[in-house]
């Protein structure tokens, strides 16, 4: 019987969201980038074929919704910890009805289900990075303390510390888990300074896998039983020297996952699914 | 974040002869006043290690020998115009005492202590008293003033020293009589830091409110308790009530001048508790604040509870708790998390509740039986603040799932879950930040959490607190710079009161002692400036008891737990009844450590500022090498005395950004050890145990010299130790990059070259490799240098660079891998006549953990130096500040030179 806080990155299901023909118009970009929708399309394909048939995680997919352009970025509506899922509040006004395909998604997943409905709370997934033995909240334009509060009451089994987001969309727009105790980091200032507030805040020691490229950093890395450690990345063709980077993590099963026409609308790989685990830990 | 910005605003500066040094440009004026003292101290040079062996022989009594001598002096030098001559009433019965007036039994009660317990030369009393006078009593009634009230010595003497006498007497008319001074203190704090007043005599009115009703206690107390003893003037029973971890009371009697000490043991006693460094005994204060028992302290002087009520409970929860020894402390453990989580003080969530909880049935009830453990089977137990059906369904339902789970098994895994809770472990205090936002302070085995709400926003390791202190009703932490920074700066945080302000600080240094040490500072009574607090924490080390506990040899003691009243069954072995007398040690061996981060006090050493680009030598070592061995050495004693330290701090840290430096934490005990010797070895006569070993030596004069760079002699010495590390699991070589098979392959290239303070950065997150970089002091000091204005006195300069290169680590899990460089750092010091850098670098291998120091001496002096003697004396030098290490290497390089003149 596991205990608390094992099997980090161990994964069955995932929730997606089809990307609506809206987003190449509307969804909210820091760039000003032409968006063309059907690569986008193609990747979503690609990516969720990757986690449905080549890691074997049952695929919950939403239906697009055209009134919510950013839909597609599902990770932003909920954080999901062990068999407990907190539907967010986020911080854009126009993504806040994003929650309820996900929290009825989440409800139908058999997860203790808990809702952001304090007002004056934002919180969007992607500033939540969740190491395995605790949370960093990044306080970002989209994200503030109140919802950090929420969080940690949510998650009480866990510390959960704030680090300011500066320069990027969303704490995990240059960082994320690249395995048990691996953080994924950008080069960029911004990133480099997160990523020292979290190790001065943390009780964990972490290694890093420093990536030349912010938006590289942003990966997936799922323990999956027969496949060991898996790591979906970016591809060479988007960030050569950071895929290069990802090739000597020899233990991985590496995957790279294009996503070069989501990060047009500063989607990264791991905004476009929630990762649950319905195996039961305990 | 709840700081209040470094700048220096709340430097706090040192009293005396460490005034000067300290800080700033601006202390440097005060110079002049500091070479008597540092006279005084040098015509005394044995005397410190002698009555350190004596302290040391002796331990447990030192420190209440020395708050008793500070009790004695405070009532002999203060005037007492109120109490009439005491004295001939002092032996009397004490029947009769009951009818005396408080102040008459004040008397007696010290004198009493005089010839019984405080035989002791009052050598530091003076001292001592001034700490002890000083100590700001919110309230009245607090007790534990004789021993452990020093603690703002620091700037109370200050305060001497520079408050007007209007000030003071200001201060005083406002605390004297007033129950609660708080308030006004508070209101006047902005002020001037300088104006903590002395506060001598207010305390002495106040303490003698204290004695009176602690008497009156007492005395109702006796009353009470229809003992025969009570009439033995020598033997004042008191009955103890000690509530126990599984809720049942534990009553004995003690001697009413009992130790915490004595109080405690009992209890463990009754227990048959071995492992019992983790524990303490705590009671309530009047503001219902849980205070624990100081063991090295008379009880009645700490509670003023009347029916002397306490509270056996975890002090220090073992980070790892498969790794103490017996099932039953593992199991009193469990208790008290039980208790933790039930009351909210352990916060967890609805699954770990529920584990939790069927955990604690496994063990209590056993085996989930269908027939017998009906659904309300559990409500006897309290699995959370708020428990609900659903939660005890759970609970059964995981019940159900533990079947053939032992009792010891069961508390195991209930343990090995608890202790992953984010707050397990966590001593909270309310605080506000410098903005008045309410925070709380978070006192771990790590270092301080601050909290707000629920998030925490900043965190402090040990390794990164340079010094903590209370003054009044803040507590401030300073704090080493990091990379990029210039200085290090000060953190304050307000507590609702003083006493709240001095409680967090003693739980700080308790938990820095307990878990960061691998012993116990030696006492610091017979240190030169023993102007700290005289609270230290006088138990074992984490390290130390795991140590005893792993001697620990007796059967599995019988134990029942208590729901089920069912035999204890040992995972590996049959209950046997009963072993009493296992004689291990007591946890009251040592006394009064001396901590690093020390209350306000003594520490010249600790004032630290960042020097940025501390340029590379100018000389480069290795012409001869010779070897030397101990016995060439002889008796030494410490280098210099009474000098003026100027100690930097330069965080250059070439820290490998992967590794925090929290994690040096278990690792980097001794060398902190090495660290700290060498610092407070230049200032001071350091009584520790590495005195002992050694004898003194004329030292100084080498120091002492005159200024005036003709020549140079340049020493480096390498002196390596390998000792047998615990912690260490593994093994591989040493300095080799150990590649961390993790995944944590890096771009960049590791090797960095010396590091630029500034700008050194991101990367060097290849694991571990080794550096060695050597720094020497150059224009930065010569530039202090012309701003003394007298010469008298040398003034040592000492730079601290630290370099940390951990293993890569999984799991926090606190023990290095193989091979791996743990720590390097580099202190320079110089002193106008002689610069010293040292290299300590550690490594581990295999279970070894090694330490090798290079020093690098430059003498500067002129013609007149005998290189002979200098070089041994530094090789003494060396020696004497690292006993247990072996001088290994020695180069000598001379360079002479025409100086341009000498200032």
């Amino acid at each position: 019987m596991a205990g608390l806080m094992s099997g980090f990155g161990c994964f069955t299901h995932a929730v997606m969201r089809a990307a609506p023909r809206s987003l190449a118009r509307d969804a909210l970009r820091s760039g000003g980038q032409e968006v063309d929708l059907l690569k986008v399309q193609e990747e979503h394909e690609e990516y969720a074929s990757v986690l449905k048939h080549r890691l074997g995680l049952e695929v919950l997919e939403l239906p697009a919704d055209e009134a919510m352009p950013d839909c597609v970025f599902v990770e932003d509506a909920a954080v999901v910890c062990g068999d407990t899922a907190l539907v967010s509040r986020p911080g854009a006004p126009s993504r806040r009805r994003e929650t309820e395909a996900m929290k009825s998604a989440l409800t139908e997943l058999g997860l203790n289900v808990v809702e952001m409905t304090d007002e004056s709370a934002t919180l969007e997934g992607g500033d939540v990075l969740f190491t395995g033995r605790e949370f960093f909240v990044g306080l970002s334009k989209r994200t503030n303390q109140r919802g950090a509060e929420i969080l940690a009451d949510t998650f009480k089994d866990y510390a959960v510390s704030t680090v300011p987001v500066q320069g990027a969309l969303h704490l995990k727009s240059f960082c994320s888990m690249a395995g048990p105790g691996l953080i994924a980091i950008g080069s960029s200032e911004a990133a480099q300074k997160a990523l020292k507030i979290m190790q001065q805040m943390s009780d964990h020691k972490y290694d890093k896998l420093t990536l030349p490229d912010d938006s590289a950093a942003n990966c997936i890395y799922m323990n999956l039983p027969g496949k060991g450690d898996v790591l979906l990345h970016c591809t060479p063709e988007e960030f050569p020297e950071s895929a290069k980077v990802f090739e000597k993590l020899k233990d991985h099963m590496l995957i790279p996952v294009t996503n070069q026409e989501k990060a047009k609308v500063d989607g990264g790989l791991t905004c476009c699914s929630v990762l649950i685990n319905k195996k039961k830990n305990i | 974040m709840a700081v209040l910005s470094s700048g220096r605003p709340l430097v706090l500066r040192v009293p005396g002869v460490m005034t000067t040094e300290v800080g700033s440009e601006t202390d440097v004026k005060k110079e002049p006043e500091k070479v008597p003292e540092v006279q005084q101290h040098t015509e005394q040079p044995d005397k410190p290690a002698d009555s350190t062996a004596s302290a040391s022989s002796d331990p447990p009594q030192e420190e209440s020998r020395s708050a008793e001598a500070g009790s004695d002096q405070e009532a002999t030098a203060s005037p007492e115009p109120s109490s009439p001559p005491a004295a001939g009433g002092q032996k009397k019965d004490k029947g009769i005492s009951r009818f005396l007036p408080p102040w008459l039994k004040r008397q007696k009660s010290q004198s009493q202590d005089k010839p019984g317990e405080s035989a002791a030369p009052p050598k530091q009393e003076s001292e001592e008293v001034v700490k002890e006078d000083q100590e700001e009593t919110s309230q009245p009634k607090e007790q534990e003033e004789d021993g452990g009230g020093a603690e703002h010595s620091e700037e109370v003497k200050e305060a001497r020293e520079e408050v007007q006498p209007e000030e003071k007497e200001k201060d005083e008319e406002k605390s004297i009589g007033s129950a609660d001074t708080q308030p006004v203190r508070e209101e006047k704090e902005g002020e001037s830091e300088v104006k903590e007043s002395d506060e001598k005599e207010e305390n002495e009115e106040e303490k003698k409110e204290e004695e009176e009703k602690e008497e009156q206690q007492v005395v109702q107390q006796e009353a009470s308790v229809p003992s025969t003893l009570k009439l033995n003037k020598k033997m004042k029973m008191v009955v103890c009530h000690v509530t126990l971890l599984d809720g049942s009371q534990f009553s004995c009697e003690v001697e009413k001048r009992a130790k915490g000490q004595y109080l405690f043991f009992q209890v463990c006693d009754h227990l048959n508790l071995l492992e019992k460094d983790y524990f303490g005994l705590s009671f309530k204060d009047n503001a219902e604040q849980r205070c624990w028992l100081d063991p090295t302290k008379e009880i009645k002087r700490q509670t003023r509870n009347s029916q002397w009520q306490f509270s056996f409970s975890v002090k220090f929860y073992p980070p790892d708790p498969s790794q103490l020894t017996e099932d039953i402390t593992r199991y009193l453990l469990c208790l008290q998390l039980r208790q933790d989580i039930a009351s909210g003080r352990l916060p967890c969530s609805f699954v770990t509740h529920a584990l939790l909880g069927s955990y604690t049935l496994q063990a209590e009830l056993g085996d989930h039986d269908p027939e017998e453990h009906r659904l309300d089977y559990i409500s006897d137990f309290q699995f959370a603040p708020n428990q609900t059906k659903e939660l005890e369904e759970k609970v059964v339902e995981l019940h159900k799932s533990h079947r053939g789970m032992t009792p010891a098994q069961a508390d195991a895994q209930f343990l090995e879950n608890a202790k992953k809770l984010s707050m397990y472990g966590v001593d909270l205090h309310h605080a506000k930040d410098s903005e008045g936002v309410d925070i709380m302070l978070g006192v771990c085995a790590n270092g301080l959490l601050i909290y707000k709400d629920r998030l925490r926003i900043n965190r402090f390791a040990w390794p990164k607190i340079l010094k903590i202190s209370y003054k009044r009703s803040n507590f401030y932490i300073k704090i080493r710079p990091g990379e990029a920074e210039q200085f290090e700066s000060t953190v304050g945080f307000k507590l609702p009161n003083h006493k709240a302000a001095k409680r967090v600080w003693k739980v700080c240094v308790e938990h820095h002692t307990f878990f960061r040490l691998v012993s116990p500072e030696q006492p610091t009574k017979t240190k030169f400036l023993t102007l700290g607090s005289k609270f230290r924490y006088s138990g074992r080390t984490q390290a130390q008891t795991r140590q005893a506990s792993s001697l620990i040899d007796r059967p599995a003691p019988y134990f029942q737990r208590t729901s089920s009243k069912r035999i204890s069954r040992s995972l590996d072995g049959a209950p046997v009844v009963n072993v009493s007398d296992y004689s291990q040690a007591a946890g009251a061996g040592e006394n009064g450590p001396a901590l690093e981060l020390n209350s306000d006090s003594k520490s010249p050493q600790v004032e630290v500022v960042e020097k940025p680009n501390a340029d590379a030598a100018t000389s480069i070592a290795s012409e001869t090498a010779f070897e030397t061995d101990d016995a060439s050495e002889r008796k030494s004693k410490l280098r210099v005395q009474g000098e003026n330290i100027y100690v930097r701090h330069s965080n250059l840290m070439l820290e490998d950004l992967d590794k925090t430096q929290e994690d040096v934490l278990k690792h980097q005990a001794s060398i902190s050890e090495l660290k700290r010797s060498f610092m407070e070895a230049t200032p001071e006569p350091r009584p520790s145990q590495w005195d002992k070993r050694l004898t003194g030596s004329p030292a100084t004069s080498l120091r002492l010299q005159a200024q005036g760079s003709l020549e140079e002699e340049l020493t480096s010495l390498f002196l390596s130790k390998a000792c047998f590390s615990g912690l260490a699991g593994s093994c591989s070589t040493a300095a080799a990059p150990a590649e961390a098979s993790q995944g944590s392959a890096q771009p960049e290239v590791p090797q960095k070259s010396p590091p630029h303070p500034g700008t050194d950065s991101r990367d060097a997150s290849q694991p571990p490799v080794v550096k060695t970089e050597m720094v020497t002091i150059s224009d930065t000091f010569a530039a202090q240098k012309t701003e003394i204005s007298t010469k008298e006195v040398p003034i040592v300069h000492t730079e601290t660079k630290t370099i940390t290169y951990e293993a890569a680590q999984l799991d926090g899990n606190g023990d290095g891998e193989p091979g791996v460089l743990m720590t390097a750092q580099t202190i320079t010091s110089e002193s106008l006549c002689t610069t010293t850098t040292t290299h300590i670098t550690k490594t581990l291998k295999g279970g070894l953990s090694e330490t090798r120091i290079e020093k690098r001496i430059v003498i500067t002096g002129d013609s007149d130096i005998d290189h002979d003697q200098a070089l041994a004396q530094a090789i003494k030098e060396a020696k004497e500040q690292h006993p247990d290490m072996s001088v290994t290497r020695v180069v000598v390089h001379k360079e002479t030179e025409l100086a341009e003149d000498d200032d």
